[in-house]
């Protein structure tokens, strides 16, 4: 791709290797840095899970003792913060990397070196927030760190906390811009909005709600920093700080944060069941719109996770009606996955079984949360177990089988072979199964009484046996990841080849070899209408019985699809992970006050790779 | 189709789904994003503006100096005016004047975060700090955060100027000088908010 | 996939044994279900419970068999063909709106108990609790006495709880006090008490007894430990407890010495007890009040049950048995501990 020669000289050359671990440092490729993303991710979800089983063991028993109070807050926090920031937000920015700009015949995102830039930022960000575990003690205020709890906390952990999550902030607002004008611009001649792929359009809706709401965390982490750090007093009660400023300002953020985590997902799930279903989507109009409704709406019900706070009956009135109606295009979602399946040809291959968990699952967690608008009640159930039951069935029955039944879906095109069915199922049902038993009981441990974040327990509150079936489903969760991982290390030696359209797909990503070549597309589709590819290999006939066209099909199986000699790609760059190094410089700047001089030394780096980004040579980008 | 296949990325005045300009459809993306920031900050000033408990120093309101800051707020404004000089110098060609302009506003940027730097040291002097009180705490973060803005914004005009020396700005791409004023006039309307908000407005 | 049936009948046989479970369960002692309001507030907000649990557990039934249904009839087999229908606009409203009706119907019993639950009771017994790290003083204003983490009630009458949110920490008054939460969920839903603001709720017991509660928003180190009771008395006997904290605490000569040290001991890391504690039913201080310390069945947030044993390991140092503790460790001989307990113990 490279051998273009460059047209303008630039203060620098710009790096060549396309293979080796150097090019992967300094790609702009949406592949590989989809695949960086989805990796990094999954580590973090092991980290995160192993704490997961550290609190699950602690509490499998009444007075437990494995962990201390002070490990016990430090890891449920960071549990939440990495499930939440670093494991479900870029597993799905991962997927969306990899696959929106295949979905709408795209060569790459609209500006790949930001797009390197975010997934370094990303990645240095969550680096910075472990680092803290070794440094004097990880944050442990829970993961929405109320006021002013968060700024009295001892030690550096609640620092971490709002620097931290104040780096991964900025990384996803680079991301959030890049989808937007990577979806809006970049499309495929004949990709109108109204043929997108339901995925592309869920990736839509979520980069617009990240656009909106980073910007408020990142106000809200600023007072806490300059809090801790410089002396303000936004949060400081014994100085007329409100520490309800707090809640009202993370919570503005925190709900569509929610949506952001669900809605990619919702998305993989849309795509999913038309292909296993060999069906189109039932009611594509009304599923984007209910995406979209979703979006709006959640920014108007932040204040239902404050019941207890004391706003008052009219505003909590208002408050849990917002609540209540948001189930509706929720519901309008459910539905037309149903209506999907109706009348289909199920193949039960391991996406459709993920899928298919990830509705049975969301229907529970969606009418659950339904209970938590009944304000009355609510304050019964607030901040006990059953939230965190609830919560779980949205973001791990919801978001976590439906970011896996991509991984299955997908897998054959970013590595050309599948992984084994078998083993899927295998992953699948224990998941499934360790999943129900370990949330499950939550609801009931939380209604009889059991809060969220506590350390230990005493025996004679009837929560006994909840808490060891639920330690048990975690662990069966923890087999069921390693069966995953397993898989794709048996898969991988096997190789049973893919080819571009192992499932019968039916949009553009299926239609370029598996893996794609760097330019994605060798002629840039020209789209013709929704399920395009579809339409390329069936014809539907009057009796609504799809008919093979002859030679439809993918390319690459027909023999074309190397014009590579032809096509500029952008060339790798040094910069943006060089300007990402320097930002968790300032962050640990910023911490100590002996290292004041980082964060100019920070600072200077980051000036230096925005500089050099900005003058290296740029006729390949 | 195959005529398209060297439009490759993004970037640079090709055909693009919307027909708007990638960079610049980028910036306004991330100036919607900047929206919610400022409208954060502003409203945790207007929730704290009148709080200071007594021993907390003086109220911001008490010591605002309307004439000085309405001053350094006019040397903004004219830097929008001079930055649409800018862009016009490029668009005709005039290397020159591009050049001027910038200078022009990055200069009057500067006097207005000088003017900014030393009304904080007044402040400061009369007990108005960041840790004094809840109110000092937003009025320091809000006007900070923009003064942040407003020198970036020089960065990078500064930039501009460098780059127009080294004759990286012909012109045919004055857009890059439009993509940094459409910054600076964003940073320069927020001016106008903060300003009324933080300053006129009075206690009731 | 051979026999997609397989996975309809797993889910049903994993639901059975989790059906037992649940009612084997709700017979078992669970001193803080929700789900058992022994009180019209907490009854208020159990009908609505029940209203919405209803509902979701017919949708979800309807919902999950559906697609359970689906997967079933419409599986793979050699021959079948999928339909290829994109929509059905008649069927996806009427699948909008039956949602947003039954929605509509929680809603007006939500709102309407709402506006119940903030009103203001006649006759109410007053009760002003504060939150501290990490337990709750207790005081009732209009019988002029304070105590900690037990609240004592008659039956029968609606009790109106002012939650006061000390700006600051009473150890330390530049460090802010935190939210905290109080619940006690057989007799209401939780309200938060937070630093600068009052809140309030209204609790009622039918039944004298003891009802457990604890802080629910998370608050810090021993935020697990942070447990409170609400003791409910006839009227009779609430006004037997009210004399009795009202006298002042006799004096016993076997525990003179105890007393001596509480009130002006120096002990290596710290001052005499009294430096924090009142032992005056009336008086102020930044740790719990010890008035008829004796009377209470626990003590230090409610998690110890209040015996010589407990009062031990207490006194030899309070942060090693609760984690993050305000009170220090004092450095108390054996000697000391002995006078101390006996005085604590003859605080009736």
């Amino acid at each position: 791709m490279a051998t273009a020669a460059l047209t303008r000289d630039g203060l620098f050359r710009r790096p060549r290797a396309t293979t080796g671990w150097w090019s992967w440092v300094t790609t702009v490729d949406h592949k590989k840095i989809g695949i960086m993303y989805c990796a990094t991710a999954f580590v973090f979800f092991i980290l995160a899970g192993l704490q997961a089983l550290a609190i699950r063991a602690q509490l499998a028993q009444p007075n437990g003792d494995i962990l201390d109070a002070d490990t016990y807050n430090q890891f449920f926090t960071m549990h939440g913060v990495s499930m939440i920031f670093l494991v479900v937000m870029p597993l799905g920015v991962g997927l969306m990397n990899y696959i929106v700009p295949l979905q709408i015949g795209a060569r790459d995102v609209a500006f790949p070196r930001l797009n390197a830039f975010s997934y370094w930022v990303f990645l240095f960000g969550g680096l910075f927030l472990y680092s803290s575990f070794l440094l004097g003690g990880a944050p442990d205020g829970g993961w929405f760190g109320y006021a002013p709890l968060n700024r009295q906390l001892p030690g550096h952990g609640m620092t971490y906390y709002s620097i931290g999550l104040q780096i991964l902030g900025a990384a996803s607002l680079a991301g959030a811009v890049n989808f937007i004008v990577t979806i809006l611009n970049m499309r495929a001649p004949g990709m109108t909005f109204m043929r997108m792929p339901i995925f592309t359009w869920m990736t839509l809706t979520t980069a617009f709600l990240l656009l909106f709401a980073m910007p408020v965390i990142a106000v809200a982490l600023f007072q806490l920093m300059f809090d801790r750090v410089f002396g303000a007093v936004f949060f400081d009660s014994t100085a007329g700080g409100d520490p309800i400023l707090w809640q009202h300002l993370f919570w503005v953020f925190g709900h569509p944060e929610v949506y952001i985590m669900i809605l990619p997902a919702m998305g993989i799930v849309s795509d999913v069941l038309p292909a296993f279903a060999r069906k189109p989507i039932f009611g594509y109009a009304a599923i984007v719109f209910a995406g979209i409704a979703i979006g709006f709406m959640g920014w108007g019900v932040w204040a239902h996770h404050m019941f207890a706070v004391g706003m008052g009956p009219v505003a909590n009135s208002a408050f849990a009606l917002s609540t209540m109606f948001i189930a509706v295009p929720t519901g309008i979602k459910i539905f037309n996955w149903l209506g999907t399946l109706w009348g289909g040809d199920i193949r039960f291959k391991t996406p459709l079984l993920f899928a298919v968990g990830f509705v049975s699952m969301f229907i529970i967690g969606g009418l659950s949360g339904v209970t938590h608008s009944i304000v009355p009640h609510d304050t019964q159930q607030t901040d006990t177990y059953y939230v965190v039951a609830h919560f779980h069935y949205v973001l791990f029955g919801g978001a976590i089988f439906g970011i896996f039944a991509g991984f299955y879906y997908w897998w054959p095109k970013v590595f050309g072979h599948l992984l084994s069915d078998r083993l899927g199922k295998v992953h699948f049902w224990l998941m499934f199964v360790g999943f129900n038993l370990a949330f499950g009981p939550m609801h009931i441990v939380g209604l009889e009484g059991m809060p969220r974040r506590i350390y230990t327990y005493p025996e004679g509150m009837g929560w006994d046996l909840w808490n060891l079936i639920e330690t048990i489903g975690a662990y069966t969760i923890a087999v069921s990841v390693l069966v995953f991982i397993a898989n794709v290390v048996v898969s991988a030696r096997r190789r049973q080849d893919a080819g571009a359209d192992p499932w019968d797909g039916r949009t553009l990503e299926w239609s370029t070899p598996s893996p794609p070549p760097e330019y994605n597309f060798a002629e840039i589709p020209l789209v013709r209408g929704r399920d395009d590819f579809w339409r390329r290999k069936y014809v539907e006939r009057p009796d609504e019985v799809p008919a093979r066209v002859f030679a439809g099909g993918a390319e690459g199986a027909d023999g074309h699809g190397h014009h590579d000699h032809a096509i500029h790609m952008p060339s790798p760059s040094y910069f943006p992970v060089l300007a990402a190094a320097g930002i968790p410089l300032m962050g640990y700047g910023a911490i100590y006050d002996g290292l004041r001089g980082l964060v100019a030394v920070g600072a200077l780096i980051l000036v230096f790779g925005l500089f050099g980004w900005v003058l290296e040579p740029s006729a390949e980008e | 189709m195959a005529t398209q296949a060297a439009a490759v990325d993004a970037g640079h005045e090709q055909h693009t789904s919307t027909g708007l300009d990638n960079v610049k459809l980028a910036m306004w993306a991330f100036l919607g994003s900047e929206c919610l920031f400022f409208g954060s900050l502003i409203s945790t000033y207007l929730l704290y503006r009148d709080r200071v408990l007594t021993g907390q120093g003086p109220n911001p309101h008490d010591i605002y100096d309307i004439p000085y800051t309405s001053v350094s707020s006019f040397v903004l404004l004219m830097s929008s005016l001079t930055m649409v000089l800018a862009l016009a110098a490029i668009q005709r060609g005039d290397h020159k004047g591009l050049r001027t302009w910038l200078l022009a506003t990055a200069l009057l940027g500067m006097v207005f975060v000088g003017g900014q730097i030393y009304e904080f040291t007044v402040f400061v002097e009369e007990g108005l700090k960041l840790s004094s009180s809840p109110a000092g705490s937003a009025f320091f973060l809000l006007t900070g955060f923009h003064g942040a803005h407003v020198t970036v914004g020089i960065l990078m005009l500064l930039l501009l100027v460098g780059m127009s020396l080294a004759g990286r700005i012909p012109q045919t791409d004055a857009r890059k000088v439009e993509l940094v004023g459409l910054y600076w006039h964003f940073v320069d309307i927020v001016w106008i908010v903060v300003f009324t908000v933080v300053y006129l407005i009075p206690l009731n | 996939m051979t026999r997609p049936c397989t996975g309809s009948r797993w889910r049903l046989a994993a639901l059975l044994p989790l059906l037992v479970m649940v009612i084997s369960a709700c017979a078992s002692d669970t001193p803080q279900n929700a789900l058992k309001p022994e009180g019209p507030f907490a009854r208020d907000a159990d009908r609505l419970w029940d209203l919405t649990f209803g509902i979701a557990v017919v949708v979800f039934f309807v919902v999950e068999l559906a697609l359970v249904y689906a997967l079933v009839k419409f599986r793979h087999r050699p021959g079948r063909k999928a339909a290829q229908f994109h929509g059905n606009t008649r069927l996806e409203v009427a699948l909008t709106a039956v949602p947003a009706l039954i929605l509509a119907g929680i809603a007006v019993p939500t709102v309407r108990t709402q506006f119940d639950l903030a009103a203001d009771p006649q006759g109410a017994l007053q009760v002003e609790v504060v939150g501290h790290r990490f337990w709750w003083e207790m005081s009732y204003p209009e019988q002029g006495f304070k105590t900690a983490n037990e609240m004592h009630i008659p039956t029968g009458r609606p009790v109106r709880v002012t939650l006061v949110g000390a700006a600051a920490d009473p150890v330390d008054a530049t460090r802010p006090e935190v939210i905290h939460s109080f619940w006690v969920p057989r007799l209401a839903g939780a309200q938060d008490v937070v630093p600068g603001h009052e809140n309030g709720l209204l609790l009622q017991a039918d039944e004298p007894g003891v009802y457990l509660g604890q802080c629910k928003e998370f608050c810090g180190l021993s935020h697990a430990n942070m447990r409170l009771r609400v003791i409910a008395h006839t009227p009779a006997g609430f006004q037997r407890w009210v004399r009795e904290q009202s006298r002042p605490p006799e004096e016993s000569s076997l525990a003179a010495e105890g007393a001596r040290l509480f009130q002006e001991g120096q002990f290596p890391n710290g001052p005499a007890c009294s430096a924090c504690h009142a032992v005056d039913p009336s008086s102020p201080g930044i740790g719990p009040n010890l008035a008829h310390f004796a009377s209470r069945s626990t003590f230090a947030g409610a998690m110890f049950d209040n015996n010589e044993a407990n009062l031990r390991a207490w006194l030899a140092g309070p942060p090693d048995v609760k984690p993050g503790a305000t009170m220090p460790d004092l450095g108390l001989t054996q000697e000391q501990i002995d006078a101390l307990v006996a005085y604590l113990q003859s605080l009736e």
